[in-house]
């Protein structure tokens, strides 16, 4: 390999990194909204900067906080949307099968890699 | 000069068949999109032992059969573009004769990526896929160096054989 290829690979990783800080560093587009679906059909819509906590259907209890939505409670046996972590990024979700609750972040800060993403 | 169209043929077949050998790996890197691109290790030989005419022919042609034979529509156009702008790359840096086989292709490898992602924020419409850039990029760099490697292993073995 010759100097121009190290300077080459070097440059290239330079631009990546930077473009990497400057999203980093960008401030964020601010909180959106979540949306609550119980069988398709929209329950609700909720600010995502608002501390929150939210009773769906008396079976499952969605938590708002710091910007960031999480469920907290659910009477499903295996509480698989207990345990995932809280969304806040445009396009994320938890989706509680049992129940059939989906809980959607629209608006949001951009997701990383949606839309490239087939 | 009168092997011409067997050789052609013999490059085609090969890409070809590493297009089906990449699809066959199991190892996802995460991300879609990112794949080694073992097939650019002939367009890479092609342009250095014949020229970039050579390479861009066989570059479209391994695209389009690949395309129908694996992929779809979409697939087609994504990869022309990323394939066509990497090979204008890579006809340019070699041309200038400061980069070796492995530079030429790390090049390569980041304007296919680019050129994908073009395509995809004309399609989707969106500046968002930006922040793909960087894991593109880097991406790139790593799979042009393997290619840009093995490539120069390649030429360096088939030195005395003459194409076209």
């Amino acid at each position: 390999m010759k100097k121009n290829d190290f300077l080459l690979i070097g440059l290239v990783l330079l631009i990546a990194v930077s473009v990497m800080g400057y999203h980093y560093l960008k401030k964020d587009t601010g909180p959106g909204k979540v949306v609550i679906r119980v069988d398709g059909e929209t329950y609700g819509t909720y600010d995502l900067s608002e501390e929150q906590t939210i009773d769906i259907q008396g079976t499952n209890i969605l938590e708002i906080h710091n910007g960031e939505a999480r469920m907290s409670e659910a009477d499903c046996p295996d509480r698989l949307c207990v345990h995932q972590k809280a969304i806040s990024r445009d396009g994320e979700s938890i989706i509680c099968l049992p129940n059939k609750i989906v809980v959607s972040v629209e608006g949001g800060e951009d997701n990383e890699i949606d839309a490239v993403a087939n | 000069m009168k092997n011409r169209a067997a050789y052609f043929g013999v490059f085609t077949a090969l890409a070809l068949i590493f297009s089906y050998v990449e699809m066959l790996i199991p190892i996802q890197f995460g991300i879609p999109g990112i794949k080694l691109g073992l097939a650019n290790l002939l367009i890479v030989i092609m342009l250095y032992k014949c020229g970039a005419k050579e390479a861009l022919m066989l570059s479209v042609v391994r695209i389009v059969l690949a395309g129908f034979i694996f992929g779809n529509m979409f697939s087609i156009i994504y990869s022309l573009a990323g394939g066509i702008l990497s090979l204008a790359v890579m006809a340019l840096l070699k041309g200038r004769g400061s980069f070796s086989v492995t530079g030429v292709s790390i090049a390569g490898g980041v304007f296919h990526n680019i050129g994908q992602l073009l395509v995809a924020m004309l399609v989707v419409e969106t500046y968002k896929v930006g922040y793909y850039l960087p894991v593109l990029l880097i991406a790139g760099v790593i799979t042009g160096a393997l290619i840009g490697i093995v490539s120069g292993e390649v030429l360096r073995r088939l030195k005395n054989l003459t194409l076209m």
